[in-house]
């Protein structure tokens, strides 16, 4: 495990003359375009949240400016005003030698189209770091950004430089310290060139597959799982056209970097730069947020830490033990204050509570006997008697009436009231808004998880009435006591099984449950059964393929349907076959398909067109399929590039006949004749296809039998050809 | 040192026709005039590996082969030669001799490679993890064999299939995948558990696999019997071996097993596992161990096997006669550039040239070649790069250049040989012209014959 060395503070030392010619600009993301904090982030854009009691974005902008960076666009969506307005409110406009312009946008949902507008407004012009407001580092960009430089200038291609870290994820969970996935990248050991990118790992999914052309280019690559993404990226000003130009990316890497990976036209490259003994960090759930602030607690970020950074007069005083107290706190003698615990300005504590390992903000009142264990309670929190809160999240505002418990991984949200002697159950995520309904349209569930923090209207209506006057709203609440939280209680418990959130215990801030951890080792020992499981079949090439094939059948399948629906409706609205390309270049990208799948998924959607038309002989049908090869012989032949790929076509082309659409069987030989007319599929593909099923069981070669005559009309007219050419 | 050596020799091989005949088998091809198989012989006895089975494919072979080795090794080692049907692939030739395998580790080693890297590191390196299988890698030559100039077009395209893709750990010490079948034609699917466990791992493309392999012999013995479907050791078995070696299936159920895994284990192990530290240079476990012990000491602690490399330095020679090009490069290396494997002491003009031999008036024999015992040259003959056979007779005027030309060979006046190969008892009549032609034995060319990279042989009846 790669843990972070101190680092010594690498000030601004940078030497002006390298600089002076472009000021080092980077470009702020102060919107995720992510729902992982929610039900927080309703009511608080992400990067206002606390962390150790300072908006994460402060370390953010202070690690931008000690590294040299002179002008910062500092992108803000979701609640942009509560952005705009905390920076009128702070340092960062009055800095000199460091210049913050916020760009204001209300229709962004994705980086993707932050990105796109940041390049209409013409303002960057050189190379400049990206960055989103939720990273926490304190590395010297100075090595970076030489090495950057020097590539460039080699190479004009080399767009982007991705700042990575050694961090190995846990071999039973699969993720990183921070609560992200395990990440598979290759790298080209001599020039770091990124050459695979596989984030989102399908756990499921046994193998990785690499490409050879790979090997073809580079004598040797090297495959790792154990780095981890900083999400710091410096990139060259074509990035910002690349997503102009592919109106279609959204995401940073999901689209951005596969795309670029994948699609070798353009020649573009991304670079990697391994830091080692510095920080650098991305909060991208709960379980990087406990990670990160017990870093921060622990100075691994340094300068980064709680008694060197600090908001306006509220000094911080570190003690022994990692323990750091605000100089005015109210506490009582028999109050146990724990190592690595936080306590922040004017809050008091009761007698005999006892406050371990956990982070508790300004003009908190918190009463006797009460239990906190590793915790992050914010400001302005009201805990009375006898409560108990264990690896609990607990935001602005919230009261916990006498003898509430919180059980782990509780997220209450701002102003939640728990009444008396409630027991929060696990996992709980409390808001006084109502969770938002099942977000139903097309679109949205698409990025259900990428989605922007922006609101459906209901909820910001609701919203917009607690910032402006609460008590309204709140006196209504107050009226049914006996709420979901108990009598007294105030909130909403939001259900759990949202999507992607089903599996909470993997990003929530309490540790991983005993018995979660037994289950998931049975699962990695039968996956590896499953493994070896398939060597055992019979596969005399010895081959990976059956359990490979058996999880990729889905996506197959989903990915079968998409292209369909999207052939159809270009059918329907005679949409111009190069758009028509666009759009299944795409669902490519978005299912990993090869070429191969998107010629077998096209072929299949042309020959159910072709059915679907009107027929009432064989006759009719052949010249269905006719007029559909003809119309849309482009679209499929833009996905043979190759002999493969057109084997793949014929195999398809079987399959259909046998199982979804036995009325094209009979038709076998006159289509495969056809395609061979129109040159979309050659002689050497169907020899090929024939000699493959040489050693295939009868059942298998019914169609080879059929096509007899053809191939063999096909090997003769091949042999006058030979005999011509001599 | 408890190793036994088995030599697959092959038989005759349809990849090397029209070199191969019922007279020459695969493993007596001659090599600077000398079988390929002397080279492999002479290795292993350089690394006191003396007790050797070699299996030969097909009794005709074998009784050829089993009559020179007798002749020629008749006190220097003790040679078991074990004849096994034709084309049963290398795990079931192994199956076949299975029963003669007693040692502890088995080193089996293909009877066409010509090296200069020493088999006893291997079996070393292969003891000291205490691996199940280790497998010898060679660098890759930078630029491909020396005259690919004419086939640099297809150099693209063959580049990645002709070497192995191997999967290496940082150390460079285990085998943590190699490419086989299907995944040298498509896409390399990588096991995502081993790479999990091992964090790290490099794909090498310049590698090759030397088909000299250490295997532990109950191991080795088990699995011949349980996968009656494995035809080759290194398409099938190696990577059976490779991809399952965190989920070993290996039961260690023949014989010494409970030497192997009862209380001597307990005893003995620590001491193993520190030494195999200290040898690796690693302070840490490595990740087999890691995986074995589980996490959060979780029940069932995990079998694993070890599959380690050995890799030859840059500057050994190895190269393996599986093909006619292999062959012209295997000769033209063995007389120039390493020419210490050959174990003749060379000329001052870099050739040699036995006493015996006789040169015409003008006849020039240039730097690395070779002329064997009794060939009489006529007037104003050249010969550059090539290797020229015993009691062949020669005209005059006759160019001979990049080209070996095998035993009892009669060269008519004004021919022309370039990058040729010319097997035993051929006779080349007047003013043949061959470019990068193969003549089988015992082959007539007519005066006056131009070819060009063509196959000449006689019809098999």
């Amino acid at each position: 495990m790669g843990a972070p060395k101190k680092a010594p503070a690498r000030a601004v030392s940078d030497d002006p003359e390298d600089l002076a010619s472009v000021p080092l600009q980077a470009v702020l993301l102060a919107d995720s375009f992510a729902t992982r904090f929610r039900p927080i982030t309703l009511e608080r854009p992400k990067v206002l949240l606390p962390l150790v009691n300072l908006p994460m974005i402060e370390y953010t902008l202070a690690w931008l400016e000690s590294a040299g960076v002179e002008e910062v666009f500092l992108f803000c969506c979701a609640h942009a005003k509560q952005v705009i307005s905390y920076l009128e409110n702070s340092q960062w406009y009055a800095q000199p030698k460091f210049k913050v312009t916020t760009i204001e946008s209300h229709n962004s949902v994705s980086a993707g189209d932050a990105l796109r507008l940041i390049y209409e407004r013409n303002v960057i012009h050189g190379d400049f770091v990206l960055i989103s407001g939720d990273t926490l580092s304190n590395m010297s960009l100075m090595r970076a950004l030489q090495e950057h430089k020097e590539r460039k200038k080699k190479d004009s291609n080399a767009v982007m430089t991705m700042v990575v870290q050694r961090s190995k994820p846990s071999p039973i969970t699969q993720q990183s310290r921070l609560g992200t996935d395990g990440l598979f990248m290759a790298i080209d050991p001599t020039t770091k060139q990124l050459l695979y990118y596989e984030e989102n790992t399908n756990h499921l999914k046994g193998t990785l597959s690499i490409d050879k052309m790979l090997l073809v280019e580079n004598s040797s690559i090297t495959l790792r799982n154990d780095i981890q993404d900083c999400y710091i990226d410096i990139c060259s000003p074509e990035v910002l056209s690349l997503f102009t130009d592919n109106f279609d990316y959204q995401h940073l890497r999901r689209h951005f970097v596969k795309g670029l990976l994948v699609d070798d036209i353009m020649g573009y490259k991304i670079f990697t730069h391994e830091i080692h003994s510095s920080y650098a960090a991305r909060v991208d759930n709960y379980r990087g947020y406990d990670t990160i602030s017990k870093d921060i607690i622990q100075r691994w970020t340094y300068p980064l830490v709680p008694d060197v950074l600090s908001l306006g007069n509220s000094a911080t005083n570190l003690e022994r033990q990692g323990m750091y107290r605000a100089f005015e706190i109210g506490q009582s003698r028999s109050a146990q204050i724990g190592p690595h615990t936080v306590i922040g300005t004017n809050t008091t504590i009761g007698s005999n509570t006892k406050i371990t390992n956990s982070v508790v903000g300004k003009n908190c009142a918190i009463g006797s006997n009460v239990l906190i264990e590793g915790s992050y309670v914010w400001d302005n929190v009201t805990i009375e008697d006898g409560c108990e809160l264990r690896h609990a999240i607990v935001c602005d505002g919230v009261i916990m009436k006498s003898g509430s418990v919180l059980k782990p991984g509780v997220v209450l949200s701002f102003k939640v009231v728990i009444g008396q002697n409630f027991v929060v159950p696990p996992y709980s995520k409390v808001s006084l808004l109502k969770q938002p309904t099942k977000q139903d349209s097309d679109e949205e569930l698409e990025y259900a998880d990428n989605d922007s923090d922006t609101l459906d209207p209901a909820a910001t209506g609701t919203m917009d009435k607690l910032n402006g006057d609460s008590s309204l709203e709140f006196s209504e609440m107050q009226d049914h006591v006996s709420s979901e939280l108990g009598y007294g209680g105030v909130g909403y418990i939001w259900s759990i099984c949202e999507g992607s959130h089903e599996e909470e215990w993997r990003h929530s801030v309490a540790p991983i449950p005993a018995e979660k951890v037994a289950e998931i080792t049975q699962v990695i020992e039968d996956d590896l059964e499953l493994v070896s499981q398939d060597s055992n079949a019979p596969a005399s090439s010895g081959e990976l393929k059956p359990d490979t094939q058996i999880n990729a059948e889905d996506d197959a399948v989903y990915f079968e349907k998409e292209v369909e629906a999207t052939f159809l409706r270009a059918v329907n609205e005679n949409v111009e076959v190069d758009h028509v390309i666009l759009e299944v270049n795409s669902l490519r990208l978005s299912y990993n398909m090869q070429a191969a799948d998107c010629a077998g998924a096209v072929f299949h959607s042309m020959m159910k067109l072709a059915l679907d038309t009107t027929h009432s002989s064989q006759n009719e049908l052949l010249r269905n399929v006719h007029e559909t090869v003809n119309t849309w012989q482009k679209l499929l032949k833009s996905y043979l590039p190759g002999k493969d790929e057109e084997i793949e076509v014929i195999l398809k082309f079987e399959e259909i006949c046998l199982e979804s659409v036995r009325e094209l069987s009979p038709l076998f030989t006159q289509i495969l004749h056809l395609l061979y007319e129109k040159d979309i599929i050659t002689e050497e593909a169907i020899e090929d296809w024939e000699s493959e099923k040489k050693d295939a069981d009868e059942a298998d070669r019914v169609f080879v039998k059929q096509a007899e005559i053809f191939l063999k009309w096909l090997r003769e007219a091949e042999e006058d050809d030979e005999e011509d050419d001599e | 040192m408890d190793f036994q050596v088995v030599v697959l020799a092959g038989g005759f091989s349809k990849k090397l026709v029209p070199l191969v005949s019922k007279e020459v088998p695969k493993a007596l091809l001659p090599v600077a005039n000398r079988p390929v198989l002397s080279y492999v012989l002479e290795l292993l006895e350089q690394s006191n590996l003396k007790d050797l089975i070699v299996v030969v494919e097909g009794e005709d072979a074998a009784f050829l082969v089993g009559g020179w080795i007798s002749g020629a090794y008749v006190d220097r080692l003790h040679v078991e030669v074990a004849a096994v049907p034709e084309d049963i692939g290398t795990a079931g030739a192994l199956r076949a001799i299975a029963h003669h395998l007693t040692a502890k580790d088995i080193l089996v080693v293909s009877g066409d490679l010509v090296s200069d890297v020493p088999p006893g590191a291997v079996a070393a390196a292969h003891r000291r993890h205490n691996a199940v299988v280790t497998a010898m890698l060679c660098s890759a030559p930078v630029s491909g064999p020396a005259d690919s100039g004419s086939s640099g077009v297809k150099d693209k395209t063959k580049k990645a299939g002709r070497y192995n893709l191997i999967g290496l750990d940082r150390s460079k010490q285990f085998l943590l995948y190699i490419a086989t079948g299907a995944e040298l034609e498509n896409d390399l699917r990588i096991q995502k558990s081993i790479l999990r466990a091992v964090g790290e791992m490099e794909i090498c493309a310049d590698l090759i696999d030397a088909h000299l392999y250490a295997f532990k012999r109950t191991v080795l013995q088990e699995i011949l019997d349980q996968k009656d479907t494995f035809q080759s050791l290194k398409e099938d078995l190696l990577p059976y071996l490779v991809r399952s070696q965190l989920k070993s299936e290996i039961l260690f159920n023949g014989a010494p097993q409970p030497e192997e895994n009862a209380n001597e284990k307990v005893a003995s192990q620590n001491n193993q596992v520190l030494l195999s530290q200290i040898l690796s240079n690693s302070s840490r476990p490595n990740f087999h161990e890691l995986h074995e012990l589980g996490s959060y000491g979780s029940a069932s602690s995990r079998r694993t096997h070890k599959c380690c490399v050995y890799i030859a330095s840059k500057s050994k020679y190895c190269a393996r006669l599986n093909s006619i090009q292999a062959f012209s490069d295997i000769n033209r290396d063995v007389i120039g550039e390493v020419n210490h494997l050959s174990g003749y002491s060379f000329s001052a003009h870099n050739n040699i040239i036995h006493p015996s031999a006789e040169l015409g008036s003008k006849t020039t024999v240039g730097p690395h070649c070779m002329l064997g015992e009794g060939s009489q040259m006529g007037d104003k003959c050249s010969v550059k790069r090539s290797v020229i056979g015993r009691h062949c007779r020669i005209g005059s005027n006759v160019k001979i250049v990049n080209s070996i030309v095998m035993n009892h060979v009669t060269i008519g006046d004004g021919c022309s040989i370039q990058g040729s190969v010319v097997c035993s008892n051929v006779q080349l009549q007047e003013r043949v012209v061959l470019k990068d032609c193969q003549v089988g034995a015992g082959f007539v060319v007519i005066a006056g014959g131009e070819y060009k990279g063509e196959s000449l042989a006689k019809k098999e009846k």
